[in-house]
């Protein structure tokens, strides 16, 4: 029998970026907060604590920061057609498990979307005519603008002690800037990080070609950064052990080292950690949700009784607990109604090796070290003849140089034995790699629902995936790729490796964790789950954050938006709380 | 306003009507004493740090149960919630002002000096009574004293009479009117409630602190504290005033970062002073005298060697190649007067076990360091020190591999 506990105001379910923001957000407006993680407490010390962390082997390669499949996963096909089978390892995309979430094992990779990708449909439609959007392509407005979210990404760069370089202030064009983003009110908190050989020559080549480079907005920090929380930062060493791992010297932006510090003296605040939630209850007609069921590490249940309930999980997880929730209508492919599971959508991710004649001393690297053009990402060119909508950023990011997973060899490089061993003494500081980081349109058959065969370990059915890459999104990765290799051929190199990715979508190597969609914001009920706010058209009194509501996935990684998206969905719970009632009349 | 409401309903009704006005904001006092008693008493709680030696590690405030290490054994603080029986509700104010005075308890028992009264002894009796106003005003916790785990002969309370005799100088602090009211301030803070050279000053064979040369240093539980006096290496003379208020009200300057013991102190009691208060103890301890200046001689060129390479390795990410640390980050280890201290205890312990800086309401990111007991053995610990004290113009005496066995053993077993 599950124990009832006393009531809160608001419970959160997880406890990473977005439930850092909006705890923080509203326990200054006065509420009473819980945040209920699965995983448990994590802080820079002593659990990634410099010389300890750096474990590529025990991090990267056996991965203990993330979820443990065993405990949940999903279950993945291409096509409705066929038979969806659990993904027992972790590959394409890396959930965390733990206080920080993803936030603490991310790289730093912070964007701003373009003004046109919240305008996705509407500005394609009226540049190139409603014919431009293929059947069964399901794209459509975030019923937001650039320009309302514009002081929350400003508000969420200023908390995180963004190092880069504007490239645009109130329209005003900056030279070292990114000449294509939307305008921004100010620079960033921070200037860009130090580049490395390999971005310099990138940059250099992409010149050449014509193109448009600038350094890649970083979270990472280039000097000490004292937040507007009153939270200290360190200053990035290049130690090049950001993504998969926490950072070690308070440098790379987390909950740890960005909110929780001010967070956790509050005495309106608490969380629970090993509390994995299994449900959201809802009220006798469904309209109202009355709080949620969590279990213990020791599988004892809990009813957590709240006024508001915001689902704060990863993205697939947000989707996964609305369904077995019952809660709103399921995304229906048939018949292509239904909202919960709709619009499920990923990245499209392909890469060019170099092996250059510059020697680059590659493991000097930090997470979102990097220089990129923006000329191909979302409509910043004329896509008339190209035969695909969308795009994505070129961007050589020098991550690190990791001794197991970051070896750029040239083609045809052995595996293993002598010649991998030859080519590896010859050629690891020397190579390097950029990255085409394309978008994802959304569409029809690509989704999630519920399992029919497989159950996770608290008996729920496991989430399914369904999802492959379409024409568009090929054509689209091709191009990119190709402009890529343009710019590696301007490096003076010794070998140019092009990977372009080919095929279906495969669940098995590692790609990106920018997965999106399932519950998309939007202003019409009947194809979006969550309205402009992020609040349920349903259950006014349930929120949902995170990339779940993406409505498509633009060709930029999402943190950014994320961030800037609880920071908007804060002010309006505010406003919610003072009088509860859908924002939004439909 | 509403906490201005609340006051003015304490100042006008007296303390039962307090207790009604109050209810909306604070919890309603529980004593019979004046809000105003209540609120000085716990100000001096605070600067003489009374919760954080009477609060067991998880337990509840005031309820004692701390072990208290000294040189002759483990010493367990005592209950002074205002519970009758297990803790001090039935004292009286002379009662208590015995016990800080003198050093003799209700039942006129001798208290074993690791509770500071030898520094208390020079409060007033007003400071003193409203301390007990304000104990008697915190949460009754029923919770009986633990006995002192003492070797023979400190195990015998009547050895006490005669330490007091020989060094208690039970008198209320006098005013020198040749010094600034700030200075007195300073002195009177420093020296009774803050009982700073408690763990600052020097201390003989029995415990007693050397108090014709305070603040020279000396050992806390099971580190030194350092020199509070002048000292260009390893004293306070290259601080000013500023630098020293904005380390006790803070955790950290631009020359140290609060650790170990002194972090605690910083985040329970010295943040709360008055920046007045925290002025006169700058003013006070600016004028005191250091030690005289030692010169050890330089560490040899293969201990350096070896150190400097430990310092890449491990602690140059943070505190950079020149020892220069970060500014508001991490703190220097070039020119500090804690790492180049007469004993190198604090920087072994630091290195060993980490240190969390403190979380203060002007600083509340609490940064850490991790520990590298682990990592390095004894001989590199001896070499990191070595190296750290005496690089980028540091001069401090080498440590020795024993030295490092020593502090690591007694931390291991030390209770936490």
């Amino acid at each position: 029998m599950a124990k009832k506990l006393p009531e809160v105001d608001v419970v959160l379910v997880g406890f990473g970026w977005t439930a850092s923001v909006i705890a923080q957000e509203l326990t200054e407006a006065g509420a009473n907060v819980l945040a209920l993680e699965r995983g448990g407490w994590r802080d820079t010390v002593p659990d990634f604590s410099v010389t300890h962390i750096q474990d590529e082997l025990r991090y990267a390669v056996r991965k203990q920061i993330f979820e443990e499949t065993r405990r949940s996963t999903l279950t993945f096909r291409n096509r409705p057609d066929q038979l969806a089978l659990p993904m027992r390892q972790l590959g394409s995309f890396l959930p965390a498990a733990g206080v920080g979430g993803a936030g603490v094992h991310w790289n730093g990779q912070n964007w701003r979307f373009l003004p046109s990708d919240f305008l996705l449909r509407t500005h394609n439609e009226q540049r190139y005519g409603k014919k431009a959007i293929p059947d069964g392509m399901t794209i459509q407005d975030w019923g937001i603008t650039y320009e309302q979210l514009e002081p929350y990404y400003d508000k969420w760069e200023y908390l995180c002690g963004i190092s880069g370089k504007a490239g645009n202030i109130g329209g005003a064009i900056q030279p070292g800037g990114n000449p294509f983003e939307g305008p921004r009110r100010r620079e960033y908190p921070l200037p860009p990080l130090k580049r490395s050989a390999a971005t310099v020559l990138f940059d250099k080549a992409a010149r050449e070609v014509g193109l448009h480079p600038f350094p890649a907005p970083a979270a990472n920090t280039s000097r000490p950064y004292l937040n507007p929380l009153g939270v200290q930062m360190g200053q990035c060493t290049f130690c090049g052990y950001c993504e998969w791992f926490g950072c070690a010297n308070y440098s790379k932006a987390s909950p740890q080292t960005t909110i929780l510090p001010v967070l956790l003296k509050k005495d309106n605040f608490s969380f629970r950690t090993h509390a994995s939630v299994v449900r959201v209850l809802t009220d006798s007609d469904g309209k109202r949700a009355t709080g949620v069921v969590y279990v213990d590490q020791d599988g004892n249940e809990y009813v957590q009784p709240a006024q508001m309930v915001v689902l704060c999980a990863f993205a697939h997880h947000n989707v996964h607990l609305l369904l077995v929730s019952k809660i709103g209508t399921p995304y229906d492919p048939e018949t292509g109604s239904g909202v919960v599971g709709r619009n499920y959508a990923y990245q499209l991710s392909s890469d060019v090796n170099v092996t250059c004649r510059e020697r680059l001393n590659p493991f000097m690297g930090a997470g979102a070290l990097g220089q990129v053009v923006d000329d191909f990402n979302g409509d910043n060119f004329d896509h008339g003849g190209k035969g695909f909508l969308g795009g994505g950023y070129i961007a050589l990011w020098n991550t690190g140089g990791r001794p197991i997973l970051q070896e750029y060899l040239p083609k045809g490089t052995p595996k293993w034995g002598g010649g991998w061993k030859k080519a590896l003494h010859e050629d690891y500081l020397y190579s390097t790699h950029m990255q085409c980081h394309g978008g994802v349109m959304s569409y029809r058959n690509n989704y999630l629902d519920l399992d029919p065969t497989y159950t996770d370990h608290y008996g729920n059915p496991l989430l399914r995936l369904t999802f492959d890459f379409h024409a568009n999104e090929h054509a689209m990765s091709k191009f990119l790729t190709d402009r890529a290799t343009d710019i590696a051929q301007a490096i003076p190199n010794r070998g140019i490796n092009p990977k372009p990715r080919k095929g279906h979508y495969s669940i098995v190597p590692y790609q990106t964790t920018h997965n999106t969609g399932g519950a998309a914001m939007g202003t019409d009920p009947r194809t979006s789950f969550v309205n402009p706010f992020l609040q349920s058209w349903d259950v006014p009194n349930l929120w949902v954050m995170g990339s779940s509501v993406f409505p498509q996935n633009p060709g930029y990684n999402p943190t950014g938006t994320v961030g800037a998206l609880a920071f908007w969905a804060a002010d309006a719970m505010k406003r919610y709380i003072r009088n509860p009632r859908p924002l939004v009349q439909t | 306003m509403k906490v201005r409401w609340a006051i003015a309903g304490a100042l006008l009704l007296g303390s039962a009507g307090a207790a009604v006005a109050a209810v909306q904001v604070y919890a309603p006092t529980r004593s019979h004493h004046a809000w105003t008693s209540i609120e000085t008493g716990r100000y001096l709680a605070r600067a003489g740090d009374c919760e954080s030696c009477h609060t067991a590690p998880g337990g509840k405030p005031y309820a004692g149960g701390r072990p208290v290490p000294t040189p002759f054994g483990i010493v367990y603080s005592t209950n002074i919630t205002p519970d009758p029986d297990t803790g001090i509700g039935a004292w009286s104010e002379d009662d208590f002002y015995r016990a800080m005075h003198f050093g003799i308890d209700r039942r006129g028992e001798r208290l074993y000096p690791a509770f500071p009264y030898p520094w208390f002894t020079h409060m007033t009796r007003g400071d003193v009574d409203a301390i007990k106003a304000y104990l008697d005003d915190v949460t009754p916790v029923r919770q009986v004293n633990r006995a002192p785990e003492l070797g023979w002969p400190f195990s015998m309370r009547s050895m006490l009479a005669a330490w007091d005799k020989l060094y208690l100088d039970a008198k209320q602090f006098q005013p020198d009117p040749q010094r600034s009211a700030a200075w007195n301030r300073g002195a009177y803070l420093v020296e009774g409630a803050g009982h700073c050279g408690a763990c600052h000053s020097a201390k003989n064979m029995l415990g007693h602190a050397d108090t014709s040369h305070p603040m020279q240093g000396g050992m806390a539980e099971h580190v030194f504290a350092p020199n509070l006096g002048s000292g260009e290496r390893d004293g306070l003379s290259g601080w000013t005033r500023e630098d020293i208020i904005e380390y006790l009200a803070t955790g950290s300057n631009r020359y140290a970062t609060a650790a170990g013991p002194m972090a605690e102190v910083v985040q329970a009691s010295t943040q709360n002073l008055t920046q007045r208060d925290l002025e006169a103890m700058a003013t006070y301890l600016k004028s005191l005298e250091g030690p005289k200046p030692a010169t050890p001689h330089a560490p040899g060129a293969d201990i350096m060697r070896t150190g400097a390479a430990l310092y890449v390795d491990d602690c140059a990410g943070c505190h950079m190649n020149d020892g220069a640390g970060l500014a508001n980050a991490f703190p220097p280890l070039r020119a500090s007067s804690a790492i180049q201290a007469a004993k190198p205890d604090l920087l072994i312990a630091v290195i060993l076990h980490g240190a969390r800086s403190p979380s203060t309401s002007a600083k509340p990111t609490g940064l850490t360091m991790p520990a590298f007991s682990d990592k390095l053995d004894d001989a590199e610990v001896a070499a990191l020190t070595t190296y750290i004290r005496n690089a980028w113009g540091n001069r401090g005496s080498d440590v020795s591999e024993g030295e490092v066995a020593r502090l690591r053993s007694t931390l291991a077993s030390a209770p936490r």
